[in-house]
């Protein structure tokens, strides 16, 4: 949808709050044409929301701008980010392995930044530019991140892959990818039970050394 | 043969787990716009609680540790922003650790506040969580952890299978008859104890309060389930630390069974002011061994006015852990802690 990969995204520089304009002027710029023309309505809605306090109790219906989509879900408010995708917006790329934080396997990006997905409400997220792996791809052209994971074997099973390829692009963008050391730092929070990584390092410091 | 048996309990147990993990109780959410807002909704409900990143609230509600009827946003409060005030850096509660970890003032003037946070959970992790909510971070005792275990803390009279049991991960100073847990097992208090911090604090009559972090913890005594001075309702809104040269020479060591995204086994964050070989103040706290995030006033005892030599070192170590009381798992800490201490004095040292 929009123009440019998601790494494109600006990430709020690290340093200082991430401030609601920071995050307004950052929709605007990062949404293209259809962001665009979608914007207006999310971003009444966040002022409401932090004009005056907002209750939601039972079923309900939430907004979620979904690799630059806003859609609709009808959901209780105890439903995770995680799930939101998986089970109401059938993006399941996204996998679920701990669910309390443990793996990475949920990582996603919100407002440029990684998350687990699985400790987020969908509630909490209105508003907010989400990015999954569903995401990456422009066209039919495969994000450098999943090219290199294709290139260096950066899986066996997979199961954690879409997590790893997520943190990945958020470590390369962070700055945080510039030696194997620091790199796999940076990727400790995506654990690969097939322990292929040697060569998720490969891959991520591969599109590290291009950007 | 016993042993076969106690095995097969537990892995029914974790598979029960495993089915009821991820449904926690239903709950309304509201999105507090203001602290007066967020207090008055606790006031008249003591079993809502306010959420700020999540990674601790819905972890432990996910595994029916908590319940709560209602779950109040306190993201959009104006708890924001690390400033230079008179009394030292001020630090909204509602920074994130990885923003708070990777600020310039807090890299230059609190080296070991910095680490404290890098060393701590996952990148992503880090984007998520508060200032706050670290702060009220829960034990990872395991009992505590698994509903189908009595456990002090989480029910009150209930007993401690910890002192008897799988105790590796838990406390050897400053424990009771009645919970040895690390209450606090994260970093960051860890450091913030050593440097003096001091959190404020606003109450549903929006009157604040200050309270240094040393004293914001409390031991389990008789009573575990009481962990720390923040009265019911009460928000932490932010954390001063006060600018001093052992806080800018300092550094926050952490080991781990594995080298990254896992808890301290032992922590030190260290800070010194050396002039001509002698130590003019010094600043200790360990994690990963105490009841509480453990400020050591006996090791600084022994640094200030001493050489800064490894000898030294050696007895502030020994100084600091005099009075362990370790456990059938957990006696290697005592160890532990003391070499850990002895490399990150050296490290500010050299
Ligand atoms: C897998 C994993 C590994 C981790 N590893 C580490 C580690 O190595 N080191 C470490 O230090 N931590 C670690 N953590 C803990 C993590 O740092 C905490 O979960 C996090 O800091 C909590 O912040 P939060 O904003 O998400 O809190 P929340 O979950 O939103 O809140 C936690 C508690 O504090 C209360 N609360 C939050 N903010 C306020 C406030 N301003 N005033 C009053 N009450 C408030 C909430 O009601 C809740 O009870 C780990 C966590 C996980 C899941
Ligand atoms: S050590 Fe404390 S938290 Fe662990 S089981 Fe005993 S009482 Fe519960
Ligand atoms: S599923 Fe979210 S971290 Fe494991
Ligand atoms: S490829 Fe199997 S878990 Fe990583």
């Amino acid at each position: 949808m929009s123009e440019d990969f998601p790494t494109d995204f600006a990430a709020p520089s690290s340093g200082s709050a991430p401030q609601d304009g920071t995050r307004r002027s950052f929709m605007k710029q990062a949404g293209g044409l259809l962001g665009l023309a979608l914007a207006p309505p999310l971003l009444s809605q966040a002022e409401r929301l932090t004009a005056f306090s907002k209750t939601v109790e039972g079923v309900t219906t939430l907004q979620l701008k979904v690799n630059g989509t806003v859609r609709s879900l009808q959901a209780e408010p105890r439903v995770s980010l995680l799930d939101a995708l998986r089970e109401y917006l059938d993006l399941t790329g996204t996998k679920k392995g701990c669910d309390h934080g443990q793996c990475g396997a949920c990582t996603v990006l919100v407002d440029g930044r990684r998350i687990n997905s699985c400790l987020s409400l969908a509630v909490m997220n209105q508003g907010k530019e989400i990015t999954t792996i569903e995401g990456l791809m422009k066209g039919e052209e495969l994000h450098p991140m999943q090219e290199a994971f294709l290139k260096h074997d950066g899986f066996q099973c997979g199961y954690c892959t879409p997590g790893q390829i997520m943190s990945g692009v958020a470590c390369v963008k962070e700055g945080h990818a510039t030696t194997d050391d620091q790199c796999r730092e940076w990727m400790s929070g995506n654990l690969c039970r097939c322990g292929a990584y040697p060569n998720i390092v490969a891959a991520v410091r591969e599109v590290a050394g291009k950007a | 043969m016993r042993k076969t048996r106690r095995r097969n309990i537990k892995i029914t147990i974790s598979l029960a787990h495993y089915f009821t993990t991820d449904k926690m109780n239903n709950f309304s959410y509201t999105q507090a716009a203001t602290a007066k807002e967020a207090t008055g909704i606790r006031k008249d409900k003591a079993d809502a609680a306010y959420i700020a990143g999540g990674t601790t609230l819905l972890d432990l509600m996910k595994a029916h540790l908590e319940e709560h009827s209602q779950l109040v946003d306190i993201n959009a409060l104006p708890f924001r922003g690390i400033e230079q005030t008179k009394d030292g850096l001020r630090i909204g509660a509602m920074e994130r650790m990885s923003d708070v970890g990777e600020n310039a003032l807090v890299l230059q003037q609190y080296p070991a506040v910095s680490e404290s946070l890098l060393l701590a959970a996952s990148p992503q992790l880090r984007n998520m969580a508060s200032i706050g909510g670290n702060m009220l971070q829960r034990t990872r005792c395991g009992y505590f952890r698994d509903a189908a275990f009595p456990c002090n803390k989480r029910v009150p009279g209930s007993g401690c299978p910890a002192i008897a049991g799988d105790n590796h991960n838990l406390a050897i100073l400053g424990t009771s008859d009645a919970c040895i847990a690390t209450a606090y097992p994260g970093d960051l208090s860890v450091a913030l104890a050593a440097f003096d911090a001091v959190l404020t604090l606003e109450n549903a009559k929006g009157k604040q309060r200050r309270v240094p972090v040393t004293e914001f913890y409390l031991l389990p005594g008789k009573t575990p389930q009481k962990e720390t001075v923040l009265e019911p309702g009460e928000l932490i809104v932010a954390v001063t630390i006060p600018a001093a040269p052992h806080a800018q020479r300092s550094t926050y060591l952490k080991v781990r069974e594995r080298s990254s995204y896992a808890y301290a086994l032992a922590s030190a964050a260290v800070g010194l002011d050396v002039q001509a070989g002698t130590i003019r103040s010094a600043r200790v706290a360990l994690g990963g061994v105490g009841a509480q995030p453990w400020r050591s006033s006996e090791a600084e005892k022994v640094l200030t006015g001493a050489p800064a030599t490894e000898a030294t070192f050696r007895a502030a170590a020994a100084a600091a852990l005099r009075g362990a009381q370790p456990y059938k798992e957990n006696a290697f800490k005592v160890e532990l802690a003391q070499n850990t201490l002895v490399q990150a004095l050296l490290k500010v040292a050299g």
